[in-house]
């Protein structure tokens, strides 16, 4: 059951970026990452980390892809022009492909360490847990966080304002 | 029981999808995209660590990451529509100088 839903929400992810690389105009890219953030949640809760989940469902694929998918209305992007491919990427891509399906094969074959076994439904990373941490050994780097945060705000009301000069 | 290489070896994928599409497409927003893909593939890797070694510190690097990638959104998007303003494209290969 565990192999079976990694296998069909990673082939999700796999797809997905796939598709983000071949499809043309922009909102379709922008959808098919959807695809890959939502599959990547049920991996998360897969590996029993559902604070991750969650938090990757309501920012990620929430407000970040939201923000995206506003811009790219708002700009009104439409297909992307194309260009020749070049000689440099059909001489060093086609063997670096290889060499990484190689490399990809050879890890699947493999018999490493198996991972602790977690049972469908074990809540492993409680958000209590993970803000008692944040809040004691994390703390100074969470502050920093917030000026960080502060910082991106007066940022992007300053870039995206319309100057009147 | 699935072995903690195939979690990295996804998150791998995704990340070389993301360096893939970064070099390969024009569109600035879809570079921005590309970047977010590179990040999630990162947080994987975070996870699958984190779930292997059985600590929270893993969720907690993620939770950061997760900040910078918003902030990252927020700032580059502004940028995104002020280069638009003046430029009126979003061809990053027509956006070639410091200076209107």
């Amino acid at each position: 059951m565990h192999l079976f839903l990694f296998l069909l929400f990673g082939a999700f992810c796999v797809g997905g970026a796939i598709n983000l690389l071949i499809q043309r105009k922009t909102i379709n890219s922008a959808l098919s990452l959807i695809v890959v953030m939502g599959s990547l949640a049920l991996i998360y809760l897969l590996l029993g980390a559902e604070f991750v989940a969650v938090v990757q469902v309501i920012i990620y694929a929430g407000a970040i892809m939201v923000l995206f998918i506003f811009v790219i209305m708002l700009l009104n992007a439409g297909a992307e022009e194309q260009a020749k491919g070049s000689n440099v990427a059909k001489i060093f891509g086609i063997p670096g492909l290889f060499a990484g399906g190689i490399i990809g094969i050879w890890v699947l074959l493999q018999h490493g360490p198996e991972e602790r076994r977690i049972p469908i439904g074990a809540l492993y990373g409680p958000a209590n847990k993970v803000g008692m941490m944040l809040f004691t050994k994390y703390l100074l780097a969470f502050e920093v966080t917030s000026i960080l945060v502060l910082i991106a705000i007066m940022g992007a009301v300053v870039l995206a304002r319309r100057s009147h000069s | 029981m699935i072995p903690i290489s195939w979690y990295l070896l996804l998150g791998a994928f995704l990340f070389a999808c993301g360096v893939t599409g970064f070099l390969i497409k024009r569109n600035i927003i879809t570079l921005f995209m590309s970047i977010e893909l590179m990040l999630n593939g990162v947080i994987l890797s975070f996870i699958a660590f984190a779930t292997r070694l059985g600590t929270l510190d893993g969720h907690i690097f993620v939770f950061f990451v997760m900040v910078v990638a918003a902030a990252e959104a927020a700032v580059g998007l502004a940028i995104i529509i002020s280069v638009y303003r003046t430029r009126e494209t979003l061809n990053v290969d027509r956006v070639n100088l410091l200076k209107l």
